[in-house]
């Protein structure tokens, strides 16, 4: 090996364990799923039989082409529920484990958090506040450096779609103490 | 010899500085979003969309397909440093890549991998520069039936071709092509599906959702796998490099087997999955010894990797040519196109020249600036890998929502985009596949278009599907892809039994 080598060792302390229990099977929310889609095909078929699925005088009505794909899709979700519902349950594996979906939440909730908090304080502040909050207490980075890391990524992204691109983003009460 | 002509005329174009620089940006980009975990090249391009809104369209289609390209060439270094595959496409490279690496071959796998990579997509690019002009002109006597014909045909060999259970298809399809059709109906201006809803009014968003579809769901996937890794980045000397270029003419018969493998699946829908695996099959089967294969063997590298650009790079000819992606995310280029104010389409080739070449001659500078790029800086981009995954997803998080913001500049996006992650990641995790949702999501309201175009003009008569030879050549061959393991199961059953009547003379 040359001397320009260079180690790269990343580790993931807080890697879901292997053993972890199931929390659901693949199978329950397969059933789910193809429930959903099949009441979504039914309200969608019947909104466009209501607006017209049928021909006129200048050819189809609007609901025509809609009103047979939820048809089409109301089948492939009956087949399915039916599929899953009389296939063997250990054909079917684990949808998620408790340990995996520990840390998908770790990342959904901060998510959806930073969605709702976008609305009243803006995107940037949002930014900052996602960023830093979920390096600090997800990632357990040193709270300068996750701080530094935020304030230097959402300012860039204001000087790159704000200023120089001109894409309006939503802004807050921060952004309008400067003007801006 | 047009078509040499015109692509002088498309690298006159691209040779500015301005769209010089916005490649250079693009490739980096791109080989950033290849090798973070998380991302891949339709995440990327999806996500770095919005930055393209106020340019040209020709600058800006430089610059996404240059992010594609990039992230086409990342995908291959994580694979053979440290085996974990940035995209679905690489897994087959891990095969053998990985196995050099630990040998102290790493330097002469990415080489290899570049290389095959950027013969891939030269040979598809070729193949773009020739026959998609000949493919529009000739497209461009197609009227609705024809156009609804060839959509069909599209839709139904994802379904008939597709590894995916056929229903699960089906649902993804239908799914994609309904919420296609919510918000003002284009031939009557009838309001379908809003539920009287003011947010639905404006219909779906392909962009939103595809940006929650692979963006989001993609976050949720990955944090569910270990993300520990350990391997060495190893730089690329210029001897390593001119040695394997040295034995390259030895591996002639993989790299033409691969690049037509990759070429016709990328413009059928098979993808590059399918190409890449295919290719590493076919090189082990037709191998002397196909028992080396997965010890380390620099063929294992060629063959899917210049199976995968070749795919790839060809599933943009449908998208140039037709106006039909060949993949996801030509699929998302499409839908670029579309925010810039071109109506895809054969007459694309008419109407836009200078877009249309500046794409095909980007495509050749871009793989050599590419391939270049990533010889000479293999070591810096795979020392991204030490920035912790708590610290880029939350960043990824905040692309999406400022990218799913920027087209509409509507709230409500928000929300859809946040939607579509759940879907995306439930949907994954069931096997629905995602490629066919996109697909009809970017083609619904034009199929539809073509369909009830086609059935005015003949009066409600399905007949006019087969009104003429070639309208009718394309929708019997869609009905019978539909129907393809069917078909396929009775021809091998005839040819049993033939087998059987006819006792072996030996």
């Amino acid at each position: 090996m040359s001397q320009t080598d260079l180690e790269i060792v990343v580790d993931d302390p807080t890697a879901p364990e292997d053993d972890s229990p199931s929390v659901v099977s693949s199978v329950t929310i397969e059933i789910f799923v193809c429930l959903l889609l099949l009441a979504l095909a039914v309200t969608l078929g019947y909104d466009n039989w209501r607006t017209g699925a049928s021909w006129d005088s200048t050819g189809p009505e609007p609901g025509y082409f809609p009103f047979y794909l939820s048809v089409i899709l109301g089948g492939g979700s009956l087949y399915g529920l039916i599929v899953a519902l009389l296939a063997r349950r250990a054909a079917f594996g684990t949808f998620v484990t408790r340990a995996q979906a520990r840390r998908v939440m770790a990342v959904f909730v901060p998510t959806l958090l930073f969605c709702l908090v976008m609305q009243f304080l803006g995107l940037y502040v949002a930014s900052f506040l996602l960023i830093s909050g979920f390096m600090r207490f997800v990632g357990k980075i040193a709270l300068w450096k996750s701080l530094l890391t935020a304030l230097v990524f959402t300012a860039i992204m204001f000087v790159t779609f704000d200023v120089a691109f001109d894409v309006i983003m939503p802004k807050g009460p921060l952004e309008a103490a400067f003007g801006r | 010899m047009e078509a040499f002509g015109l692509l002088l005329h498309g690298f006159a174009v691209l040779l500015t500085w301005k769209t010089l620089v916005l490649m250079m940006v693009g490739l980096v980009l791109g080989i950033f979003v290849g090798v973070l975990p998380g991302l891949g090249g339709p995440n990327g391009v999806a996500i770095l969309l919005p930055l393209t809104f106020t340019m040209d369209p020709t600058s800006a289609i430089v610059m996404l397909s240059c992010i594609y390209w990039g992230a086409l060439f990342g995908g291959a270094i994580t694979s053979i440093l440290f085996n974990i595959p940035g995209e679905a496409w690489s897994v087959a490279t891990t095969f053998d890549g990985y196995p050099m690496a630990q040998q102290g071959r790493a330097a002469e796998a990415l080489t290899a991998a570049f290389t095959s990579s950027f013969i891939g997509s030269l040979v598809a690019v070729l193949l773009i520069t020739f026959l998609a002009p000949m493919i529009s002109s000739f497209a461009l006597k197609f009227g609705p039936p024809e156009f609804f014909a060839v959509y069909l045909l599209t839709f139904c060999s994802f379904v008939g071709l597709g590894r995916e259970a056929k229903h699960k298809t089906v649902i993804s399809m239908s799914l994609g092509l309904l919420l296609a059709g919510i918000g003002m109906d284009t031939v009557s201006g009838n309001l379908r599906m809003t539920f009287g809803s003011p947010e639905l009014l404006r219909g779906i968003n392909f962009l939103v959702a595809v940006i929650g579809l692979f963006g989001i769901s993609e976050i949720l996937l990955t944090m569910e796998e270990r993300l520990a890794l350990r391997g060495h980045a190893a730089s690329i000397s210029l001897r390593v490099v001119l040695g394997v270029w040295k034995d390259l003419p030895k591996y002639w018969t993989t790299l033409l087997r691969s690049s037509f493998i990759g070429c016709w699946l990328g413009i059928t829908p098979g993808g590059a999955i399918a190409a890449s695996f295919m290719g590493y099959n076919l090189a082990k089967r037709f191998a002397k010894d196909p028992e080396s294969f997965g010890k380390g063997r620099i063929e294992g590298v060629f063959a899917p990797e210049t199976a995968a650009h070749a795919s790839g790079t060809s599933a943009l000819l449908p998208m140039l040519a037709l106006g039909i992606p060949g993949s996801g995310t030509a699929a998302i280029l499409l839908g670029g196109l579309m925010v810039w104010g071109l109506n895809p389409g054969p007459l694309l080739f008419v109407e836009h020249k200078d877009f249309v070449w500046g794409l095909i001659a980007s495509m050749y500078l871009g793989n050599v600036v590419g391939l270049v790029l990533v010889l000479t800086t293999v070591p810096i981009f795979a020392s991204i890998l030490r920035v912790p995954f708590a610290a880029v997803a939350p960043m990824i998080v905040v692309s999406c929502a400022i990218g799913a913001y920027a087209i509409q500049n509507a709230m409500f996006d928000i929300w859809l985009m946040l939607g579509f992650g759940i879907v995306g990641y439930v949907f994954k995790k069931i096997g629905i596949p995602l490629a066919p949702f996109t697909l009809a999501l970017v083609l619904g309201n034009r199929a539809e278009d073509a369909f009830r175009l086609s059935m005015i003009g003949s009066g409600g008569d399905l007949k006019v599907f087969w009104s003429n030879g070639l309208v009718g050549s394309i929708t019997t061959l869609a009905i019978v892809l539909l129907f393809w393991p069917v078909v396929d199961r009775i021809l091998t059953r005839l040819r049993m039994k033939r087998a059987k009547a006819t006792p072996l003379q030996v």
